[in-house]
């Protein structure tokens, strides 16, 4: 079923009135049965295995088991993303396991400045430059035919 | 049925949708509207965060000029982009992304996102156009910029728009949209003096080719729903070549990337007979003069092999255990670099799966696939409609003051042909190979569009507010019909009264697999089968008001649906129209089978719905090459 919850491990987020798993999954999977304070994915065969659920959940109360249909069992793949690099453990079906570290962003979040710092541009409503061209193409005029 | 409120909100421009070309629309308005005192409203039917197309992230960034270093001109990537969609883009529309996309690029460095970059600082090239990135967060840091331009209080999630509406006296006026909360019991109204309708492809036309748990595992994300195409048309847009889907060839079932394999590790593909195909050139003599473009159109890449598969010489394998042992083979005579580099390896090639398509090292993982020691099965999907792939189905757009045509010129750049309407990446047909770069550059350049637009035609729109009550209605009829079909029979799912929207979806699947050309046919269909498929679209018509919906998750999946409903009948009648065979690899006219027609179907397939009639027609509108490609 794709995108599971450890039923052990989840909290329902504490009553708060969304869960995370809720607030970002992009296809509205995720859902909090109030009653049992736990959430579930309510449409696993719609599930794309984004993993956003399984990167945000607070508690890692949700993984992801492959898909039924064609992928073997016994393997896993699982995240765990700080706020500059995303680790990776890879489990293979023949109990290989194998361990990646990749860079996520080289800013702290929250803190994308629009403009990137290069100069405004021309501001000319009527011109084809965009906000910050031509100095963020690096060249000192935009190509025209 | 419960109660549902009604909101109403107004605003100078509406952008919907929150993927690339959103967050570039967002980002460039922002800026163009607080100069010029006008408001704007961002909303998407998920979180921004990880909405659209690169909610999981990507490896690589496709479209990336160079422009600064001279690597490439834009001319350079029009005549590529022209010959690889087999003569028919808009040469203005592609220059134009080509000119402005480094410019995004550039942006989203600055903004935090990792840029792989080579020993002299400059970045890593994967291909031709391609660079690597380490692209987990590609989306939060792109969301984040939009965001903070726009500022938080502008953006409404979780909302998803289901009708755009044009103004009360003028057909040819956009005025508004409507839809409804996936969270909350509450319709929207909002009033907007231009819209851009920023909305994505559309996946799950066809049956996908796993229709089980993986029924999800679809290459483009399952959530683009072809809103695009449908709503833009209901209101009278015209679409251009809705014909053009595309058939990613990927690795099998999981339908990882391939691009970095063939483009960075330099891996080759070999049938069940450990024959190279792509060397088999003769096959593509009918669809000269492109079979000698360099690179080889995807179209005609795709069909090479396909006929692999069609004529039992699969399975067709990505040679990844050479394509690893070549790289490695300079550093053998070094045992301790070899190690490194190995590992270096390794680690860049799973980071391709893990940053994109995470499925796909999850079944490498279950399958126990080490790449450097095991081949690895590709085969062609589903079609998929996106026009910022190597496919080019979309809107019909007026193209730039300076570059355009002016018969492809009414105004503004990124306009339909509805006035204020406009759209951007997977929106706008004629223009390929854009990618997650180029539909931020081209939501900037609807972006900045717009406002232009506002400034210029300062007058107020009219929303018929005596018709909300019956657009309502129309919004939450799902909800009433199972509501008052339930209960009838034991089980609520099997009943006369209404069809579930995964049903609904079950059947359109199937109608377009087995008449327009899906996979179980691979790909083929012919004008009979076409004509079976529009009589069959028909009855889905008129079974859509029978469509029931439990609530507000299978409310939002009902209008899904009808949004694909259309998007199909759109395919179905470009295909119709357009009797040659221009894209084998996609799909193949039976009736005119290795039929290139250059003197007749050179030419831009263009179709508009008609509000006032309520009928299609369709048209052919000549190709223009100003490049001389």
């Amino acid at each position: 079923m794709p995108s599971y919850v450890i039923d052990e491990k989840c909290d329902g987020c504490k009553g708060q009135d969304r869960t995370a798993c809720m607030y970002i999954c992009p296809n509205d999977l995720m859902i909090l049965d109030v009653d049992a304070m736990k959430a579930y994915n309510q449409e696993p065969e719609f599930c794309w295995e984004c993993y956003n659920c399984v990167k945000i959940c607070p508690q890692q109360a949700i993984d992801v088991r492959g898909y039924a249909d064609f992928v073997p069992m016994g393997a896993s793949v699982v995240p765990l993303r700080g706020s500059e690099d995303i680790m990776w453990t890879v489990k293979f079906r023949n109990g290989t396991i194998k361990r990646f570290k990749f860079p996520i962003r080289t800013t702290d979040e929250g803190t994308a400045v629009p403009d990137g710092g290069f100069t405004e541009g021309s501001g000319d409503l009527n011109d084809q430059n965009l906000w910050t061209e031509p100095a963020s193409l690096g060249v000192d005029a935009l190509p025209t035919k | 049925m419960e109660a549902f409120e009604t909101v109403e909100l107004s605003t100078d421009l509406l952008i919907v949708g929150g993927g690339m070309s959103a967050c570039g629309a967002a980002f460039e308005a922002s800026y163009w509207a607080k100069k010029n005192n006008l408001s704007v409203l961002m909303v998407d039917k998920a979180a921004v965060d990880r909405s659209g197309a690169v909610a999981m992230g990507l490896s690589a960034i496709n479209t990336y000029i160079g422009i600064d270093r001279n690597e490439n001109t834009p001319a350079d990537f029009v005549s590529y982009v022209q010959n690889d969609q087999m003569g028919t883009v808009r040469e203005d529309l592609v220059y134009d992304i080509a000119r402005h996309v480094d410019s995004s690029v550039h942006l989203f460095e600055k903004w935090g996102l990792p840029i792989w970059k080579d020993a002299e600082g400059n970045y890593q090239r994967a291909g031709r156009w391609q660079i690597m990135i380490n692209g987990e967060s590609y989306k939060v840091i792109v969301a984040e910029a939009a965001k903070n331009a726009l500022g938080v209080d502008n953006i409404i999630e979780r909302l998803f728009i289901v009708k755009l509406m044009t103004d009360a006296n003028d057909p040819n006026r956009i005025a508004g949209a409507a839809g409804f909360s996936v969270r909350e019991n509450k319709v929207y109204f909002i009033k907007a003096k231009a819209i851009c309708c920023l909305c994505g492809g559309a996946v799950h036309i066809f049956r996908p080719r796993s229709v089980g748990e993986g029924l999800g595992r679809t290459w483009y994300p399952p959530w683009n729903a072809g809103s695009n195409y449908a709503m833009m048309a209901q209101v009278g847009a015209e679409l251009a070549q809705m014909e053009s889907r595309f058939i990613p060839t990927r690795f099998k079932d999981g339908y990882g990337p391939v691009g970095a394999w063939f483009l960075f590790f330099k891996s080759s593909a070999t049938n069940a007979f450990d024959e190279e195909y792509i060397n088999n050139l003769d096959m593509l003599k009918p669809w000269a003069p492109y079979d000698t473009a360099k690179p080889v159109p995807t179209p005609l890449r795709n069909h090479q092999m396909m006929v692999e598969s069609m004529e039992g010489r699969g399975p067709v394998f990505m040679r990844t255990e050479r394509a690893i042992a070549a790289l490695a083979e300079k550093y053998k005579d070094d045992p301790k670099v070899y190690k490194k580099k190995m590992k270096e390896l390794e680690s860049e090639a799973w980071e391709d799966f893990l940053d994109m398509t995470i499925s796909q090292a999850l079944l490498w993982a279950g399958q126990n696939i080490f790449p450097e020691e095991k081949k690895s099965e590709i085969m062609a999907a589903e079609p998929y409609f996106i026009g910022s792939h190597a496919s080019h189905a979309g809107m019909w757009v007026s193209g730039p003051a300076d570059l355009a045509p002016p018969e492809w010129n009414w105004g503004y750049n990124r306009m339909t042909t509805i006035n204020g309407l406009f759209t951007a990446g997977d929106g706008v047909g004629c223009s390929a190979h854009k990618f997650s770069s180029g539909s931020h550059a081209e939501g900037r350049i609807a972006g900045k569009a717009a406002i232009k637009f506002l400034v210029e035609n300062p007058g107020d729109v009219n929303l018929d507010a005596g018709k909300f009550e019956e657009i309502k209605a129309e919004i939450l009829k799902p909800l009433k019909t199972y509501e008052e079909g339930k209960g009838y029979t034991v089980t609520d799912d099997i009943t006369p009264n209404y069809i579930r929207p995964k049903m609904f979806l079950f059947r359109l699947n199937k109608i377009m697999d087995e008449y327009a050309g899906g996979t179980s046919m691979w790909y083929t269909t012919n004008k009979a089968m076409l004509e079976r498929a529009l009589e069959e679209l028909r009855m889905l018509y008129e079974d859509s008001k029978f469509l029931g919906a439990d609530g507000l998750h299978e409310l939002m999946r009902a209008w899904e649906n009808y949004h694909r409903l259309w998007t199909s009948e759109a395919h179905v009648r470009h295909m119709l129209f357009r009797e040659e065979t221009r894209y084998p690899g996609y799909y193949y006219r039976a009736d005119f089978k290795e039929v290139l027609d250059e003197a007749n179907w050179k030419v831009f397939t263009i179709s508009k719905w008609d509000p006032a009639t309520r009928k299609w027609s369709i048209r052919k509108e000549p190709v223009q090459n100003w490049l001389g490609v």
